[in-house]
């Protein structure tokens, strides 16, 4: 089981380097700050190499990992849940669906602030987190369940195969995939929606708290070393969490 | 002595009559069933292994375990051969018996080969296989023979021979077949 390749080519990502490092050199010579407009590619690249020799960028790097990821997690496993008690119980999906497309269509700033009167600007992150990673979760691992063969179930009856056997050979094997492309968007969510809530709550220590300083003291080198950083890391996370989701797949004859 | 009996069984669906009145008894070794395409043959064995509730008609015989080569192999597609027979299996799988069964099938070298990259035949083999060694008092075979060759269907036969000495075969195929066996027609 493997995701759609991605179409992002080597050749287009140099190309929209080239185009910034091209439009970094013009606002330069064209203003005396020109570089706080704009910084280069190659500035923001050194920046981000300065910061990585620092304790600061890892304790920053450490302290967003653990409120993104703990809200993803912890949401993964209650929409998980529930959507098995709603593909049982059809009172359950009732009742969740207008919550479940209030949190879709109501704007991630709308809750980061309403949250923001409820809770410390430590949880509020982790809070956010797992806000944006429910819908996708719930709704995509509910329709994998869904539509789980059901002559396969009837073979399981016959033969008298217990709930566990048949959860790991019947429903993980069929809802994995519907779980792969969940958190594949999901993971990207919440570290989109979580650190913006970072960025508001002033969360102490955290990627968001950098990128809010550097925004206020012009740092714009920072802000894009910082925002990198963002991109790098939820990449890697995506990749991890996919490679043991393919493993999970791979062991259960997905 | 086990015995299967069915008393004045209905089915219909959105008001066709599929089985009206089925009556019969069936005790150990090959029963079969006969009739032409359409007359209700795998829902009369639906309605045995608890797949469907009849409308009407008694069944004797619900302590029976069963076990079953549906209409479909329901094989489980990114599973081995051994991986489909122990989730059928559970604790009951026995290496050595199931590879001397898968032997006698011409299964023998499939190794670790997933389910999804058998041939047709390859599959209803091993739907058979998995039927003939799951625990069970009652077989129910809904066209067990579909895809085979002559010399697999030669050697199917023989374990299904076999599996009837001590257990109830409920038979249901086209196959032109001598065997010794009572039939039922539907």
């Amino acid at each position: 089981m493997r995701g759609k390749k991605q179409n992002v080519r080597l050749w287009a990502v140099i190309f929209w380097l080239v185009v910034w490092q091209a439009a970094a050199m013009a606002l330069h010579a064209a203003y005396p700050h020109g570089a706080l407009l704009l910084p280069s590619p190659v500035s923001s690249l050194a920046r981000l190499w300065t910061l990585a020799g620092t304790a600061v960028f890892w304790r920053a790097i450490g302290t967003s990992s653990m409120h993104i990821l703990g809200g993803f997690l912890l949401s993964c496993a209650l929409a998980v849940v529930l959507a098995a008690l709603s593909a049982r119980f059809s009172r359950v999906e009732e009742l969740l669906a207008p919550l479940v497309a209030a949190v879709k269509t109501v704007p991630v700033a709308s809750f980061i602030i309403l949250a923001l009167i409820w809770l410390s600007s430590r949880t509020l992150p982790l809070f956010i987190a797992a806000l944006m990673v429910f819908p996708p979760v719930y709704l995509n691992v509910l329709e994998g369940v869904r539509c789980t063969d059901a002559s396969l179930l009837e073979m399981a009856r016959v033969f008298r195969v217990p709930f566990s056997r048949t959860l790991r050979g019947i429903y993980l094997p069929q809802v994995l995939p519907y779980f792969r492309s969940a958190i594949s968007t999901a993971l990207g969510l919440c570290w989109k929606a979580g650190t913006a809530a970072e960025v508001i709550a002033l969360s102490g220590g955290s990627i968001g708290e950098k990128l809010y300083h550097a925004k206020i003291y012009f740092e714009t080198a920072d802000l894009f070393a910082w925002t990198a950083a963002i991109v790098l890391i939820s990449a890697l996370f995506e990749r991890l969490f996919l490679y043991f989701v393919d493993s999970m797949a791979e062991r259960w004859g997905a | 002595m086990m015995e299967l009996r069915v008393e004045g069984l209905c089915k219909s669906y959105d008001g066709k009559t599929v089985l009206d009145n089925v009556s019969f008894t069936a005790g150990v070794g090959v029963t079969r069933l006969l009739g032409p395409s359409g007359i209700g043959k795998t829902t009369l064995l639906r309605v045995l292994l608890g797949l469907e509730v009849p409308d009407r008609g008694r069944i004797e015989g619900n302590a029976l375990r069963w076990a079953a080569v549906f209409q479909e192999n329901r094989l489980l597609d990114g599973l081995d051969a051994e991986g489909n027979l122990r989730f059928a299996l559970g604790a009951a799988y026995d290496a050595s018996l199931a590879q001397s069964l898968l032997c006698e099938l011409g299964l023998g070298d499939a190794g670790k080969k997933k389910a999804r990259d058998y041939s047709g035949g390859m599959q209803r083999r091993l739907a058979l296989a998995r039927a003939l060694l799951a625990p069970s008092d009652a077989l129910a075979l809904d066209e067990p023979f579909t895809g085979l060759d002559a010399e697999n269907r030669e050697a199917a036969l023989r374990a299904i021979l076999r599996a009837a000495e001590t257990k109830i075969v409920l038979l249901s195929t086209h196959e032109e077949l001598s065997l010794p066996c009572r039939s039922i027609e539907l």
